[in-house]
């Protein structure tokens, strides 16, 4: 049977959005990035090569980093989507350690690639909760940072886990 | 000295870090609109035809399409140096030139109408070598250029500018010379900045006149002087940037797709989004410049530089916004290094079929140093002398001078950088793994390792002009009026820490604004490392005028005869000779404010200096070349924001850096013209995984500036690095490697294991 309606939970929000075309639907070729930005407005998940090659786009379904910019968003029904605005705490506006570590270390210069690295450093951390550091090398070698901020970045995860623990 | 500051050289969180962890962050792309059409390019896929006939109707009749421009339907706007690109024309000159742009209500539809539009061309022989071009009966790009050599005049340095190096008697620092070197060497693997958010614009042009352009770049009023030139002084142009997504100075040449949404929106009165695709932006925006001496040099056996003479050849691709100011530039850069008496440089500015270069971090002089360094080199293992005395030696002292980019000359009144080089060599350990000329420093089976040095200096530290105000409100707080970007440096976080340490405020109580020219004034903008003297020391003029219009405020209240007898903190006045008599500044501004006003005006008597360490591996059985370690050493003057300047450093990797030596290249197709690597995939870039050990070595000597003896060196750290790894990697393997970057299949070549002629696959 055909289905016409996509379940997504995006941040904790269950968003049905209704297969077709049109403002606020679901286009069969709209990418998940796409609908993340363009129909629900959550900016904050970047696009940079829109080709699955820079991990701006990263965002977590079902707590594991995915590139948004490769995903068909119907191919995601059901499915549990974390993006950038959804690490904070909701109702205290706290941030997650690794945000915060990012702000105490300056791990960014002009931060296109920030909300990306957040992301995918998340994905380890929930998979891995004390990593090496060459294990947080390896799991941010498919995002592209172009101002050079990778040596803040490492700092700034590693000083995260470290509260962590 | 930091310690008897209150922020300055202090770790104080960026005022936009929330932001930009969170996602909250508006770029370019992320900014709401309403009624907002989408705009796209179709591109020519012949790097030198004629458009014979071009059919739009069928596009036309899509749904959904709002308008479409063509070469014979466009504003006539034009361009360059010398003006003569216009926004659409009836020749393309490379593969990827716009044909005609379309304006739909959706980016989808916009593609769909590009794939509808039916072009027929008359395809041109084309040429892609700076060389050929040169040649009689290549062919010709322009029908105002001769040879396809472009002016050399930087017709906006002013009425002159510098467009060689011809100084003193070459022959004779020749016959002086113990040693003479000579050859062809280039730095022409035209690498590309990226940065990671594409160019783009929303450009809401609103009858007959008012123009309002939201922009991802790094300057403000600059872009705006450049628009109304573009369309006409009777245009009233606001430009409005905020935070930018990285541009290594590349945004500085987005006319071209800020016009493209202009021209749309004037057709359809609506607000028109242009964004490039990361294709678009590899394969259509700014490449570095391609450049290549035939050069000879002069050395004695001291290390003095005796004579340096030559061709220097610039390729700009299908057209120059700026080359000439960066010929200008890197001649200037070229003599900060060199200090020979004796030169006779003479540069070429050469048009090919192919995307332009223009703007990139290192500026001109990158380019010269990347080509000038290795010349250099020959001379000095004739000599067996050691690059890094050699370099130390020849970079600019106090008593020297040199022809800055308005070919003026300028009498240095900067330091002696050789304390700071020392102390990176030491850090290095130089003087260990220094083993000769092609002498590897240490081989472990295949792998062997070998050591360079590089470096660069810059006197734009303190070019251009720049005005700011300072505004005290009523409340205490303090409002900051500058047409700034934030595009990575931290510069607008900057500004709010020298703020608050002029006036002894808490920085929370400190605010810039937007960058919008409707309401910042003059400023230059974010160049050539100008920023720690220029823009901030405008805040800290304008700062200062603020407190002292708030002490004539203050001074009669406190009975005061004059404001010198006035000091303040936390918003709190007082009389220095009885700190008991004080009055805040609340009862000050009681209904009202008061409004500082700063200016900086160039000042090109001071230079910066990067040097650069790196020690590299190179597998001798794969060809393979890692960087194992950077040192990159300098001297700050007083550091402004430590973690800031770390970040700037550690990019001397990235931005067609360091890495332009080592893997990144743009590689053009001599048979069709097209860029075979525009995309992230075929393009190389560094990635966490291989992240090589970086040391920056900071000293901290008072500079002749502003009041915190601050100098900026962020722009120049991607320049001493790539030929610092051409002479690693040669004597890695005991070879002479000169080409950009060291591939492979070059290392291979060189130690006679291939014969690389196998490049290009299947032939």
């Amino acid at each position: 049977m055909r289905k016409h309606q996509i379940n997504l939970t995006v941040n904790s929000q269950v968003y049905q959005l209704e297969v077709g075309t049109g403002q606020g639907r679901v286009n069969p070729s709209d990418t998940l990035s796409f609908t993340l930005r363009e129909t629900l407005g959550l900016t904050g998940t970047k696009l940079s090569c829109d080709g699955g090659a820079c991990g701006g786009c990263t965002v977590l379904m079902d707590g594991e980093a995915v590139l948004s910019c490769m995903l068909l968003t119907i191919e995601c029904d059901g499915k549990i989507i974390t993006t950038i605005e959804g690490l904070k705490d909701a109702k205290t506006g706290e941030l997650d350690p690794l945000q915060q570590s990012f702000i105490d270390h300056t791990a960014f210069q002009c931060g296109y690639c920030t909300p990306g690295m957040i992301m995918s450093a998340k994905a380890l951390l929930n998979e891995n909760p004390a990593p090496t550091e060459a294990e947080v090398k390896k799991a941010l070698s498919g995002n592209f940072c172009r101002c050079i901020s990778h040596y803040q970045v490492v700092r700034a995860v590693m000083d995260a886990t470290g509260k962590g623990r | 000295m930091a310690d008897n500051y209150r922020y300055i050289g202090k770790v104080v969180p960026r005022s936009d870090g929330r932001d930009i962890v969170t996602g909250g962050t508006l770029f370019l792309n992320d900014l709401p609109f309403r009624n907002l059409l989408y705009g796209k390019v179709l591109r020519s896929p012949h790097p030198h035809a004629v458009i014979k006939s071009i059919d739009t109707k069928k596009a036309e009749q899509l749904k959904g399409v709002r308008a479409i421009i063509t070469y014979e339907n466009v504003p006539d706007w034009k361009f360059g140096n010398p003006p003569i690109v216009h926004l659409l024309d009836r020749k393309v000159r490379y593969v990827g030139a716009a044909v005609a742009i379309v304006a739909a209500e959706t980016e989808s539809i916009c593609q769909q109408a590009l794939r509808l539009i039916e072009v027929e061309y008359e395809v041109l022989p084309a040429v892609f070598d700076e060389y050929e071009a040169m040649q009689p009966g290549a062919p010709q790009l322009y029908d105002q250029l001769t040879g396809n050599l472009l002016p050399l005049m930087a017709v906006n340095l002013g009425p002159t500018s510098a467009t060689e190096i011809v100084t003193g008697d070459v022959e004779a620092g020749f016959a002086e010379a113990d040693a003479v070197a000579e050859g062809s060497f280039g730095y022409d693997n035209i690498p590309n900045p990226i940065p990671m958010e594409p160019p783009g614009a929303v450009v809401h042009w609103e009858e007959p006149n008012r123009v309002t352009v939201w922009v991802s770049h790094q300057k403000v009023w600059l872009n705006k002087r450049i628009l109304t030139i573009i369309f006409g002084e009777e245009v009233k142009v606001r430009v409005i940037v905020g935070p930018c997504g990285g541009s290594f100075g590349s945004k500085t040449m987005s006319w071209q797709v800020q016009c493209y949404a202009a021209a749309l929106s004037k057709a359809t009165g609506q607000p028109v989004k242009l964004c490039y695709s990361k294709e678009e932006q590899l394969a259509c925006f700014v490449l570095r410049p391609a450049t290549r001496i035939n050069g000879k040099v002069g050395m004695k056996k001291d290390g003095t530089v005796t004579a340096v003479a030559g061709s220097w050849i610039l390729g700009t691709g299908y057209y120059s916004m700026t080359m000439q100011t960066q010929l200008a530039v890197g001649c200037g850069e070229a003599m900060i290094a060199i200090r020979s008496k004796n030169w006779n440089l003479k540069p070429a500015i050469v048009c090919t079929n192919r995307n332009s270069s223009g703007i990139v971090r290192g500026f001109g002089g990158q380019e010269l140093k990347c080509a000038l360094i290795p010349l250099l080199s020959l001379a000095m293992e004739k000599l067996n002398l050691d690059p890094f005395e050699v370099l130390k030696k020849n970079f600019i002292k106090p008593g020297d001078g040199y022809y800055w980019r308005d070919a003026q000359w300028y009498n240095y009144r900067g330091i002696d950088y050789s304390p700071a080089m020392d102390q990176g060599a030491k850090v290095f350990g130089w003087k260990d793994k220094w083993k000769g000329w092609l002498k590897p420093t240490a081989v472990k089976g295949t792998k062997s390792i070998g050591v360079g040095v590089g470096i660069h200096g810059n006197a734009d530290v303190g070019e251009d002009v720049g005005e700011a105000y300072v505004r005290i409100d009523n409340d205490g707080r303090i409002v900051i009026i500058q047409g700034l970007a934030e595009h990575g440096t931290g510069q607008r976080n900057n500004t709010l820490k020298v703020a608050a340490e002029v006036l002894q405020v808490p920085i929370e109580n400190v605010s810039i604004t937007p960058g919008d020219s409707l309401i910042t004034p003059v400023e230059w903008g974010p160049a050539g490392s100008r920023g720690t003297y220029g823009i901030l020391g405008a805040v800290i003029a304008a700062a200062e005028d603020a407190k002292k219009k708030l002490f004539e405020l203050a001074a009669p209240m406190l009975g005061a005869n004059n404001p010198e007898e006035l000091d303040t903190a936390d918003s709190v006045i007082w009389l220095k000779s009885n700190p008991q008599k004080s009055v805040t500044w609340k009862e000050v501004l009681h209904l009202r404010s008061v409004l500082g006003h700063g200016r900086f005006d160039a000042d090109y008597t001071l230079a910066n200096c990067m040097m650069s360490f790196v020690e590299v591996q190179v597998d001798t059985e794969t060809g393979k070349l890692d960087v194992l370690r950077v040192v990159n050493t300098t001297d700050a003057g007083q550091i402004i924001d430590p973690q800031g300047l770390e970040g700037q450093l550690n990019g001397c990797l990235g931005s067609a850096g360091i890495d332009s030596a080592v893997f990144e290249e743009t590689i053009l197709d001599p048979s069709s013209g097209r860029i075979l690597n525009a995309n992230l995939i075929d393009y190389k870039w560094r990635t966490t995984a291989e992240l090589p050990e970086i040391e920056n070595v900071v000293m901290e000597t008072p500079m002749g500036t502003h009041r915190f003896k601050a100098i900026g060196v962020g722009e120049i750290s991607t320049s001493p690095g790539p030929s610092a790894v051409l002479m690693a990697a040669s004597n890695a393997i005991g070879q002479w490697l000169h080409e950009y970057p060291v591939t492979p299949e070059r290392v291979l070549k060189a130690l006679g294991k291939t014969t690389g002629e196998n490049r290009g696959g299947a032939r």
